[in-house]
């Protein structure tokens, strides 16, 4: 395998690391250090690598020890910390993955293996992870015998009774990086083209993530050619590189011993074994001019010639997941370690994790945990396993040695960030006590490596110069990600136009034909303005304002939020809910209402129609739908459950033609002549163009107005025809500059939370008759009743002021107000302590702007335009047809399919939601709440056939589609056959109609969102991780 | 991500609800400034067991109230 490092070119070998492939080619200055500069090499074998830092590709700065070779692979050595490069290209596909098990095994050693086998036999659903691309853990690395045949053997026999145990799943190059709340892990998985970022959900977990060797503080103890000695094995023995040809081993435990046997054994001149529990001492080390080492000093002025000083200063248990639990750690005298104490979720470690060093004894404990794990979720605990006999003599304690020589300035405890022993000592030397405060104060264990390496020896140098024991120091809290993880591994497929859904309406195809220009409300496009030719925005705004004046001109209102309000209490209900009256509203007139929170403050406005005598239709600004929603079933649920009321959202049902204009009568009488007539303020189920549709006489600009609504499939229609009959398309500019100019305000221009209704001058909409309405209560509160609050005006400025400018008297002083909309011809303000004709003046940016106080409205004061004009000639309306919102995908989606996986939209099916009683039949979505599919929709039920399409994935992969987007539990034993939950970042209803084929159905304005979603996900499924590529 | 039990739906992902804040805050309109004020503003915040609201919004759209403990996010259902 060919790579380049530094432009050079290498040569490597299929399953070397980055750095046992530098390492293989005598490369030993790998980089940098981030503050001093010093040069470095590979210091360990492992993702707790704090000196062989490299850029490779886009990637700015990642562990060499954990980059898998491939050919071709280009990586650049760093001169300090990483940084991102925007013009490199990163063309990883990243994704998520949602898996849920009764046990789940983190590690893939002999703990692990064995706790997989346990539990997977007794037929749990196992998920075993482990970060190599094999399993075998601390196995892969030495030379150890089971039953006297290599370990490996046994890891293969383990590995392949796991492989067809079919509820067990084992994944490789798989990196757990955080543990959560209910034993909630996170784990990234290294694919071929980029990672998946697994949400794993666990009855029960065991932790088997074995130890880490850690090093010692000595002068120039950062010199390339300084290495771990368990890393110095590792690359012996599993990689068959040489790490230096002559080598002094350092040790403080057994496992020096064990790695000075390995290096002779694969040809390294071992010049010198130093035990510290003999009294050896390192005093310091030599170097060539590059900085690599030539040599060893020791105490008593022994001198090694040697290119590799091994180190072994003892064993850290691997406890960062653990403590993410919130598990409590203690110290092990005899290990001089911290090691797992009490557990805080369903958890155990198991093997060397928790200071079971030794194999046999790993498996042993590995299988105990799986076992209990097993039958802690239900499953037969199996009495017993074969523990092979193993060939590693019982280890010996190590030296509590922490820190060696008397050079402080160049012993390196953290060797990622250059911090010292003198650093440390100034840190205690200022009073510190704490190795939080330490941490903070030198940034010792703050690099990307989190200081694996570097913890204990923090601790324990800080231990000696406090004359305290490591016990009682503690350490630094431990934190997710367990290693780096990239924003592209975050973000997954939550990237560019799928980021966060977009909703459209029925009609966005026909606005993106037009140029619309959109803006986004919410998540929803809307048209902002239609440009013609090449108008800029206030062209094209007082263009369409001038067709909505004088003629006639059409918005896309579809957007607002609708819901269907049913039940004998439905006006007893909107009556505490809205400010004004509901109760009294004649079947077939229209009221527009504002509710308030209970601190009284404006939540949200619209206009409410009684269709019929207990049955209402609410509409909600496009931003609120969601939440005036929620407000409604919060108060009905948990304060007047008594009320009969029930509440359905027909926002993506029906789409919504706004008609505005004196001309506006002409068009409806050619779609709906039933509803030309209507009286304002009233409206009607009527057809439209022949499809069951409603009409409301309801005006947001002053001039005669209709909102015609029919069901989203036939939305586009509908535009169509509208235009046809000669309407201009006016976007949300238009709407703002029509209303403003009127007076209206829009909640979350002129309301900001703190704005009540008299505050906007609408005393006239808050009922004084009614007993109580949500917020009564705080318009008597002192500062809500009080005079001299803001309230609304209107502002004549002498030129253009900002929305947004502060209002202050001419010359200064204290703030009035500030500019809330501002339109050439109408400005609002909120102020206070003004009156019509005074002089203010408007800041903003530095900018100052005199202003007159006017009343707020500046258009037709009288309401003289609202009738328009009467009909002269009806146009004549062409031939609808249905469009589905998923029909423009038909193409891609049969592309898209395979064999293996299968996506289509599913024909129109009447769709109807029913509240209250059981219609036995449906899906019942909630305690009292069902979607029944089919004709035949009876009394009261709610019509949604346009709410929702339809999607169906089917295939032997649809699962495994489903599950990159899906949070709940999709396995046949646990899934109820059908459930709402998320898909995506879209709420859906997902329903199995056999074992491969599982329906979506997802609301109509998210389709096209969802759509792109699933098309992603069917463009580069793949399962099972896979070596790394280009 | 917490995992919490909705009462219709079962066992379902934290982020699929709404937070309701403290559960027997009763809507008492008929009461002084103080008292008034209190409903709106004042809540308790305790280091330990408390009674508090979830909304199922992604999912049955069900209001209900649970005991959770603020510490270890253990969490059993009103009794
Ligand atoms: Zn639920």
């Amino acid at each position: 395998m060919r790579f380049t490092f530094d432009e050079r070119t290498y040569e490597g070998r299929p399953g070397d690391t980055l750095a046992a492939a530098l390492l293989r080619n005598g490369v030993r200055v790998v980089g940098r250090s981030v503050d001093l500069g010093r040069p470095r090499g590979v210091f360990s074998a492992g993702p707790e690598e704090p000196n062989a830092l490299v850029r490779v590709g886009a990637d700015p700065m990642l562990a060499a020890t954990t980059v898998e070779l491939y050919e071709g692979l280009a990586a650049w050595s760093l001169r300090g910390k990483g940084r991102v490069d925007l013009a490199e290209p990163a063309g990883r596909r990243c994704d998520k993955g949602y898996l849920h098990c009764d046990v789940l095994v983190v590690g893939g050693g002999p703990a692990g293996l064995a706790a997989a086998l346990a539990a997977g036999e007794s037929g749990a659903r196992v998920i075993l992870v482990d970060d190599q691309p094999v399993l075998g853990g601390d196995l892969l690395a030495g030379r150890a015998t089971l039953d006297g045949a290599p370990a490996l053997d046994w890891v293969a026999g383990v590995a392949h009774q796991l492989a067809v145990l079919p509820e067990v799943r084992v994944l490789t190059r798989t990196t757990a990086i955080g543990y959560y709340d209910d034993n909630y892990l996170t784990a990234v998985e290294k694919r071929g083209s980029g990672e998946r970022l697994w949400h794993l959900r666990a009855r029960r977990v065991v932790l088997a993530t074995g130890a880490q060797e850690r090093s010692l503080a000595f002068p120039d103890n950062d010199r390339p050619g300084v290495m771990l000695a368990s890393a110095a094995r590792t690359y012996a023995n599993r990689y068959g590189v040489r790490p230096g040809a002559r080598a002094v081993v350092f040790t403080c435990a057994d496992s020096g011993h064990e790695a000075a046997r390995d290096l002779a054994a694969a040809g390294v001149e071992v010049v010198a074994v130093l035990d510290a529990r003999d009294g050896a001492e390192i005093t310091g080390t030599t170097a060539d001019g590059e900085g690599v080492l030539t040599g060893v000093r020791t105490r008593g002025g022994g001198q090694f010639a040697a290119d590799l000083l091994a180190v072994a200063g003892g064993w850290n248990p691997v406890a960062h997941l653990f403590s993410q639990s919130q598990g409590r750690l203690r110290f092990d005298e005899e290990l001089q370690a911290f090691v797992p104490h009490l557990s805080a979720q369903a958890e155990r470690s198991a093997g060397a994790c928790r200071g079971l060093y030794g194999t046999a004894e790993a498996i042993a404990d590995g299988y105990a945990a799986g076992s209990q794990a097993a039958g802690l979720t239900g499953f037969a605990e199996r009495a017993s396993h074969h523990i092979p006999d193993s060939d590693e003599r019982p280890p010996k304690p190590p030296a509590p040695l922490w820190v060696m020589g008397d050079d402080p300035a160049t012993s390196f405890a953290d060797l990622h960030r250059d911090v010292t022993v003198a650093d440390l000592q100034r840190a205690s030397g200022t009073g510190m006590r704490s190795v939080e405060h330490v941490k903070r104060y030198t940034t010792a264990g703050t690099g990307a490596d989190q200081g694996k390496t570097a913890g204990a020896v923090v601790v324990g140098v800080m231990s000696a110069l406090l004359g305290t024991a490591p016990g009682q120091m503690g350490t630094t809290t431990f934190r997710p990600p367990y290693t780096p993880v990239s924003f592209a591994t975050l973000a997954g497929r939550d990237r560019g136009a799928l980021s966060d859904p977009v909703r459209t309406t029925a009609m966005h195809e026909a606005h993106l034909a037009r140029g619309a220009v959109f803006e986004d409300v919410g998540q929803w496009k809307r048209p902002r303005y239609f440009p013609l030719g090449d108008e800029d925005m206030d062209e094209a705004v007082r263009r369409e304002c001038d067709a909505a004046r004088t003629r006639v001109a059409a918005m896309d209102a579809s957007t607002l939020g609708k819901i269907d309000i049913r039940g004998a209490d439905a006006g007893e209900f909107l009556d505490r809910i809205y400010t004004n009256m509901y109760s009294t509203l004649a079947v077939g007139a229209c009221r527009y209402g504002l509710m308030c929170k209970a601190d009284g403050m404006v939540f949200d406005d619209g206009t409410t129609a009684r269709l019929g005598p207990e049955h209402f239709l609410m509409t909600t600004t496009t931003g609120n739908a969601a939440a005036v929603l929620d407000w409604l079933e919060e108060w009905h649920q948990t304060e007047w459950p008594e009320l009969d009321v029930r509440f359905t959202s027909v926002t993506d049902h029906w789409a919504t033609v706004a008609v505005a204009g004196p001309k506006a009568r002409e068009v409806v009488a050619a779609l709906a002549p039933e509803a030309a007539e209507l009286a304002f303020m009233r409206c009607v189920e009527t057809p439209v163009a022949g499809v069951d549709g409603r009409v409301f006489r309801i005006s947001f600009s002053g001039e005669l107005a209709y909102e015609v609504n029919v069901p989203w499939w036939y939305g586009a229609a509908l535009w169509e025809s509208v235009l046809a009959l000669g309407a201009v398309p006016y976007g949300t500019e238009t709407m703002h500059v029509l209303r403003a100019e009127k007076g209206f305000a829009i909640v979350g221009q002129e309301t900001d939370g703190t704005v009540t209704p008299q505050d906007l001058g609408m005393e006239w909409i808050v009922s004084r008759r009614k007993p109580d309405y949500v917020g009564k209560r705080s318009h008597a509160r002192p500062d809500t009743a009080r005079e001299g609050r803001k309230r609304l005006v209107g502002l004549r400025p002498e030129e253009f002021v900002e929305e947004g400018a502060q209002l202050v008297a001419p010359g200064g002083g204290e703030m009035l107000g500030h500019v809330t909309s501002s339109y050439t011809g109408a400005v609002l303000a909120m102020a206070r302590d003004v009156a019509p004709g005074d002089r203010l003046e408007a800041v903003s940016g530095g900018r100052t702007v005199p202003v007159t106080v006017v009343e707020p409205v500046f258009y037709d004061p009288d309401n003289t335009r609202r009738d328009g004009d009467p009909v002269e000639r009806v146009g004549t309306v062409g031939e609808w047809r249905p469009e589905s919102p998923a029909g423009r995908f038909a193409h891609r989606f049969l592309s898209a399919s395979s064999e293996r996986v299968r996506l289509r939209e599913l024909p129109f099916v009447r769709m109807w939601e029913v509240r209250g009683r059981d219609p036995g039949q449906g899906l019942r979505l909630g305690p009292a709440w069902w979607l029944v599919t089919g004709d035949g929709g009876r009394e009261g039920w709610t019509d949604v056939s346009g709410q929702r399409t339809v999607l169906e994935l089917s295939g032997p992969d649809a699962v495994e589609v489903l599950v990159t987007g899906c949070p709940i539990d999709l396995h046949p034993a646990v899934f109820p056959g059908y459930a709402q939950t998320l898909l995506g970042k879209a709420g859906v209803i997902l329903e199995r109609t056999a074992p491969d084929v599982f329906r979506v159905y997802v609301r109509s304005s998210f389709t096209g969102y969802l759509a792109e979603w699933l098309l992603d996900a069917l463009s580069h499924p793949g399962s099972g991780s896979s070596p790394p590529s280009r | 991500m917490m995992l919490i039990d909705c009462p219709h739906c079962g066992p379902r992902d934290e982020n699929e609800f709404t937070y309701g804040g403290q559960a027997g805050i009763a809507y008492t309109p008929d009461v002084d400034d103080e008292a008034w004020a209190g409903y709106l503003f004042m809540r308790d915040n305790p280091k330990g067991w408390f009674h508090e609201r979830w909304f199922h919004a992604h999912g049955c759209r069900t209001w209900f109230s649970v005991h959770r403990h603020t510490v270890t996010h253990e969490m059993r259902p009103q009794p």
